[in-house]
């Protein structure tokens, strides 16, 4: 077998790009650059700039190029626009509004429901998208390098130029406001099923 | 730092407890609050329930690649 044969070829790659324009989407927020990732994602591809082992999914393979592209483009945005970036990070005031004054849980967090089976259903990733759009931008893209992609906060705050402590504030914020919203759009709104 | 925390702060340890290491003191002050608090028992098995969703994003496929 020539090694070409087992590559993917083009029609195969271009099978997964909506499905790698929805995980770029989440985390840059902006159709453009999206489109932009996912082109330069598939054409590295093609090229053979990583090569296809073929041991994991091309599915797989094609997220860890685009990972790759994602990164690239946050990294332009905060260099372009490190205003916007600072912004956002600094200030915890909104945070106040999940407390009351002594400190307790002003809607304090309620018993999920078999949790686990929520995640082989599509409809709870439509949920949790709308709750990661209704995030601030920055927050949610801190949010995503860090549990969509896994990288350590040293890498993020590098990227976003914001320090350690306003990393830690967001990715704060990011899991309060996602925690309430997934509570209230899903596991409290009757749409995940009974386990 | 005190030993007796509110659900506020140590809502804030839980998260940056996924994040980085929590000094022996955080650590300690945070177990003795979870251990008497349903509220934020929920919210640490809710926050590392939302590591694994991220993890599994964007959800099943129906047209699965191989």
């Amino acid at each position: 077998m020539s090694p070409e044969s087992s590559a993917p070829r083009s029609l195969e790659l271009e099978r997964h790009r909506p499905y790698l324009l929805r995980f770029a989407l989440l985390q840059l927020r902006d159709r453009g650059a999206a489109e932009d990732a996912v082109q330069d994602a598939l054409l590295a591809a093609l090229q053979g700039v990583t090569s296809f082992a073929g041991q994991s999914s091309v599915r797989t393979w094609l997220v860890g190029i685009l990972k790759h592209k994602i990164i690239d483009s946050i990294r332009k945005t905060s260099r372009e626009r490190p205003l916007e970036m600072r912004a956002e990070s600094e200030g915890a005031e909104d945070l106040e509004t999940f407390f009351v004054g002594d400190g307790h849980f002003s809607e304090p967090p309620e018993e999920w429901v078999s949790p686990e089976r929520s995640l082989e259903e599509r409809r709870f990733f439509e949920v949790l998208e709308r709750c990661l759009q209704s995030l601030p931008k920055n927050t949610a893209r801190a949010f995503t390098m860090r549990e969509v992609m896994g990288l350590d906060t040293e890498e993020i705050c590098k990227e976003l130029g914001i320090s350690t402590s306003n990393c830690w504030v967001m990715l704060y914020r990011a899991r309060m406001s996602l925690r309430a919203c997934l509570e209230r759009t899903w596991f409290l709104a009757g749409a995940a099923k009974a386990g | 730092m005190s030993l007796r925390l509110s659900c506020k702060e140590a809502s804030r340890l839980i998260s940056q407890g996924m994040d980085r290491r929590l000094s022996l003191t955080e650590g300690i002050a945070l177990r003795l609050h979870v251990r008497i608090c349903d509220a934020c028992t929920r919210f640490t098995s809710q926050v590392k329930f939302l590591r694994r969703a991220l993890k599994a994003f964007p959800g099943p496929d129906d047209h699965e690649g191989r």
